[in-house]
């Protein structure tokens, strides 16, 4: 039959080993039931051929005997039912060498920068395998990030994955991009390697991104995988494992510290929403699935020290939280992984202030073990301890003031008042460009505090206040 | 049993369909593939059964061959647990690290009590005493703080032929039981079915608190041992830290820890704690008391749906041995949500968000098994499981299928508050939500124990924060200085009370641990101030005027004196003094 050559003289088809099977028996959305399959593996990778002589690629997502349930990845437009499906016989790997430093690639690991593919013989399976909590380093090293607010307020540690709950049209990117420029451990001279998953991103965003990385000359330590808003939404679901995988090879086996950026996480989520709901599973909160915890842990904690090696994870996913709600699943699973949340403020950006970081629901839960003498400084876990309070309750009298109006307030509310005031404007703010040292960032949280009476500071122990309150140090 | 065959027809995820193989049982435990997964049976029809893998399926086909063992999903209990850090089917995960390396792999098969380990067991009773199930039979000194008890597994009785003292493995025989002809060998080791209950002979009420050291729990919310404790928080509200707290320093005699689902690092941190801490009432590293159960969120689901019924038989073994042990299951939201999963992918019905329609009897099954008990056997002897479950539900929201049915199987719930968080107010414990049913039975011990009128400033302080937060409603709309001054005392005293005794803080030094002598030196501290000011008030003393006493201040943080009582008895003094001199000041006379 002259129309089924279309296959045969197609060099790729001799790409890959595996078994070839033709026809499927239905098309639903990026499902494909294939019948006559008799073995094929859980999450085995399928490539798919089609009659217009695109490659598709594919996974198995429940296999029996006879029949196999394939989820395609790419575009599903042009697919029929008169296609090649190949069996590969493996679960997804991606090849890894020091090559792969300072390249780009798609959301299938495919390089995107007009180099030539990554020749390897290490293939790595890009789900991974947890990490075996007793082989756990507890972090503890101190990053510093210039930015005062994250420095003094929620410190974070190296091995620490910390996300940013932001909402659409807020400079999250901004603060990502000028966490990864300034990003340092304090006496290592060392820089983080930086791998950027793009999941779903506009193209302007991830140009942004590669275009810092260019300018500071960052992109000879970086990898970025790139799942473009244009791109296959089912690939999106590769994205970030293929980003740890990457990690996990420079920080485990290079030695490298390792920053992982992800962002939009909830472009991820939304993928996955929509594979489940094509599956036919009981959908969880609104509609997302009940494993969608599960699944978002298998990623996010990837990251880590291990102990007796060198290298380390951090990760910084960015999320846009659907409509500015916390509770919306997304951001609350991601929180109930992650350790701490960096919450920016649509109320903050408005008022011109940036980073636009809403301190009281943002935290780091690894902090305790980042801080302190020897550390950061001696007073600082008790310092962030004493803005927290006070800032809590200049909120609180600011939103009273709003009902009562200023005059109503007691003359001790008057005082948080103007310390919320002083707080956001002396410590918080400051310029994308301005790194801060540590040192900068305690003095100016005294200067903030020094707006109170010395006795509302009934947070830090009495010597700390003698030896750092702006009043005692002339 | 071994040989009976079967092969896989379907693997979708953690659920693998086995056509092949007949007269399996429910919960009998399955080799499932050519790696040898360990699985469970969940369901059976006439000519297949499904089985829930407790490891990741990737790569699984069609056709593998599946082995029945024979056996339901067991705990290994013998000496050799203490200490340890096992997964959720109690696989030892440091004998797991050294044999694979840093990641866990599946297909790993490591026994739970090491095989090799030679432990020196001292009998207890002679050669020809009679003997029966739960009867104490030997010692052996498990760590340099738990003395494990070799019982007479549950089930065997009579006369013990001979028995021996030295060193032996956990599975060679140290004693021979003989009943009616027939011989049984006693090891130090047996095997108990993890879904079920361990017998014990009766129930008793629960009368001593378990005394925590945190006063927002131990003085408002106590919990008494072999009771039950849920709580629920959204996250970043100190589930985890308030529960590692209560490992670290509650008095009970064994901690079972079960990490269910979540974060590697908390687990790492406690590791790498618990070796270090030590213990004030033993002097030892509470490690020698620990079990840790580890089950991370990135490790296979199903594992975490075990991990529990793992946690809390070995929880029951230590008990029936006479210990008092806390369970600390965190989280069993995620616990839930496996089984949720698991549900889902046999088809099951659900009924509330996705839920089992089966969801309320687990709950109720697992918090069941805490208790005080009096144990079967000999010497007779009393023991409890205490269980703290963390609850995560969805948005901090507690209307959710999880928490409701939780609360209504425990006696106590810590409600943690998300506002109170934000203001890094530690234990982020609403006083206003929370209840404990314990609190009346346990109050017998802190009268005779602490002091008499201990009740009694109960009471009134959880009235007075009551009355305030009612008051701070009415102030939010007119303001503070608008209100009357009997109504900002109150608001005064309540703010000394959060700050001077229900915060607390956590990281270190004298305040990490509160005595509950001293937990009601600073109760009777803050009362009597008030009802001293009051009184002034009421005699036309204005608010302004006790405001300023100096000593309020002090009383927000002599809780961190690390004088201890000294410093709160010290306060107390000068504090009343200060009150009194400003009574002689507007010529008033007490009328008290």
């Amino acid at each position: 039959m002259g129309s089924d050559v279309w296959y045969f003289d197609s060099e790729i088809l001799t790409r890959y080993p595996g078994k070839i099977y033709r026809q499927v028996k239905e098309l639903r959305g990026n499902l494909l039931v294939i019948d006559g399959v008799e073995d094929s593996a859980y999450d085995e990778v399928v490539y798919i051929y089609s009659r217009d002589g695109r490659e598709r690629a594919g996974r198995v997502l429940e296999t029996k005997i006879g029949e196999a349930i394939v989820q395609v990845l790419g575009e599903r437009e042009g697919l029929e039912t008169d296609i090649l499906v190949k069996f590969t016989g493996s679960t997804f790997k991606i090849p890894v060498s020091e090559d792969i430093v300072g390249r780009i690639f798609n959301g299938r690991f495919e390089p995107i920068d007009g180099l030539p593919p990554v020749v390897s013989g290490d293939w790595r399976e890009i789900t991974g395998a947890p990490i075996n909590p007793v082989a756990r380093e507890y972090p503890h090293d101190f990053i510093q990030t210039g930015i005062s607010v994250i420095d003094g307020m929620f410190s974070l540690v190296r091995g620490q994955k910390l996300p940013i709950f932001s909402v659409s049209g807020l400079p999250h990117n901004i603060v990502a991009a000028q966490l990864a420029r300034q990003a340092t451990v304090r006496g290592e001279g060392e820089e983080f390697a930086v791998v950027f998953a793009g999941v779903g991103l506009r193209s302007t965003e991830a140009n942004f991104f590669i275009e810092q990385f260019r300018e500071t000359g960052a992109i000879e330590r970086m990898v970025a995988i790139l799942n473009l808003a244009d791109d296959p939404a089912v690939e999106r679901l590769m994205t970030p494992r293929i980003a740890m995988t990457v990690a996990e090879y420079l920080a485990f086996d290079l030695e490298m510290h390792v920053l992982v950026i992800m962002s939009d996480m909830t472009n991820y989520c939304e993928a996955l929403r929509e594979i489940s709901t094509a599956r036919g599973e009981i959908p969880g909160r609104l509609g997302y699935p009940g494993y969608m915890y599960s699944d978002l842990a298998s990623i996010y904690e990837r990251a880590g020290i291990i102990k007796g090696k060198r290298g380390s994870i951090t990760l910084f996913p960015i999320l846009t939280m659907p409509g500015g709600d916390l509770r919306h699943p997304i951001p609350d699973l991601t929180g109930y992984i992650t350790e701490g949340q960096i919450f920016l403020s649509q109320e903050l950006h408005t008022r011109g202030i940036y980073p636009p970081v809403n301190v009281l629901p943002s935290l780091s839960r690894l902090m305790k073990a980042g801080i302190g003498r020897g550390k950061t400084r001696e007073d600082h876990r008790y310092v962030a301890d004493q803005l927290y309070d006070a800032y809590s309750r200049g909120v609180k009298a600011r939103d009273l003031a709003r009902i009562i109006g200023e005059v109503g307030l007691s003359e001790r509310m008057r005082r948080f008042l103007k310390f919320a005031d002083e707080f956001e404007k002396v410590f918080v703010n400051q310029n994308p460009e301005e790194n801060r040292p540590i040192e900068e960032t305690l003095d100016r949280a005294w200067q903030a505090l020094a707006t109170l009476p010395e006795e509302e500071l009934v947070r830090i122990p009495r010597e700390m206040i003698e030896k750092y309150h702006p009043k005692y140090r002339g | 049993m071994s040989g009976r065959k079967g092969y896989i027809a379907r693997v979708s995820g953690p659920v693998v369909t086995v056509k092949g193989l007949e007269d399996v049982k429910m919960g009998e435990v399955v080799y499932v593939g050519e790696e040898e997964l360990i699985g469970e049976v969940v369901r059976i029809s006439s000519d297949f059964f499904i089985a829930q893998v407790y490891e990741d399926t990737s790569g699984v086909r069609p056709k593998e061959p599946v082995v029945a063992t024979g056996k339901l999903l067991v705990a290994e209990l013998g000496p050799g647990l203490m200490s340890r850090t096992f997964d959720g089917i109690q696989r030892p995960l440091r004998d797991i690290r050294e044999l694979i390396g840093d990641f866990v792999q599946r297909g790993v098969k490591v026994s739970a009590l090491p095989r090799n380990k030679k432990w020196h067991f001292k009998p207890t009773v002679g050669k020809g005493a009679k003997v029966e199930e739960g009867d104490i039979v030997g010692e052996v000194a498990e760590t340099p703080l738990i003395t494990h008890k070799v019982m007479v597994p549950p089930g065997i009785k009579g006369r013990i032929s001979w028995i021996s003292e030295g060193d032996f493995t956990v599975d060679e025989p140290i004693a021979e039981v003989e009943y009616d002809g027939r011989r049984y060998e006693l090891k130090m080791m047996h095997e108990w079915p993890v879904r079920r209950p361990r017998p014990f002979r009766e129930r008793l009420p629960s009368e001593l608190p378990l005394v925590i050291g945190q006063r927002v729990i131990d003085t408002f919310f106590p919990v008494a041992k072999g009771g039950a404790a849920a709580i629920p928080g959204g996250f970043g509200t100190g589930k985890t830290v308030t529960l590692h707290k209560i490992a670290m320093y509650s008095d009970s005699q064994i901690v079972i820890y079960i990490g269910c689902g979540e974060r590697g690092n908390e687990i790492a941190e406690m590791l790498m704690e618990f070796p270090q801490l030590v213990d004030p009432r033993s002097d030892r590293p509470i490690i020698e008391r620990s079990i840790v159960i580890a089950n991370t969120s990135n490790m296979p689901v199903s594992a975490r749906e075990a991990s529990i019924y793992m946690g809390v038989t070995m929880a029951e073994y230590y008990r029936d041995m006479g210990y008092d042990v806390t369970l600390i299951a965190d989280s069993t939201s995620r616990w839930a949500e496996a089984l949720r999963e698991i549900a889902g992918r046999l088809g099951e019905m659900p009924v509330e968000r996705g839920f089992p329609a089966y969801l309320p009897d687990k709950i109720a099954e697992f918090y069941e098994r805490a208790g005080r008990i009096k144990t079967l056997g000999r010497p007779e002897r009393e023991g409890s499981v205490t269980i703290l479950g963390a609850v995560s539900p969805p948005g901090g929201d507690f209307n959710e299928p999880v928490t409701i049915h939780t609360l209504r199987f425990v006696g106590a719930m810590w409600a943690l508050d998300t506002e109170l968080a934000y203001r890094r107010h530690f234990p982020a414990i609403n006083w206003l939500r929370s209840f404990s049913q314990y609190a009346d039975t346990v109050e017998r011990w802190w009268t005779r124990n602490v002091s008499k009128d201990f009740p009694q400033y109960r009471r009134r302080a959880l009235r007075l924060l009551t009355i305030a937060s009612e008051i701070e409603a009415i102030a939010s709309v007119v303001g503070e200085g608008a209100l009357p001054d009997d109504q900002r005392l109150i608001l005064l005293v309540s703010e000394i009370l959060k700050e001077g005794f229900l915060r607390q803080v956590a990281l270190s030094g004298e305040d990490v641990f509160c005595i509950p002598r001293k937990q009601y030196l600073l109760l009777k501290m803050i009362i009597d101030f008030f009802d001293k000011a009051y009184e002034l008030i009421t005699k036309r003393v204005s608010v302004d005027e006790i405001t300023k006493v100096p000593e309020i201040f002090e009383m927000m943080r002599v809780k961190e004196d690390e004088r201890g009582i000294k410093a709160v008895e010290d306060l107390y003094r000068r504090t009343m003094k200060k009150l009194d001199e400003l009574a002689q000041k507007y010529g008033i006379i007490y009328s008290g």
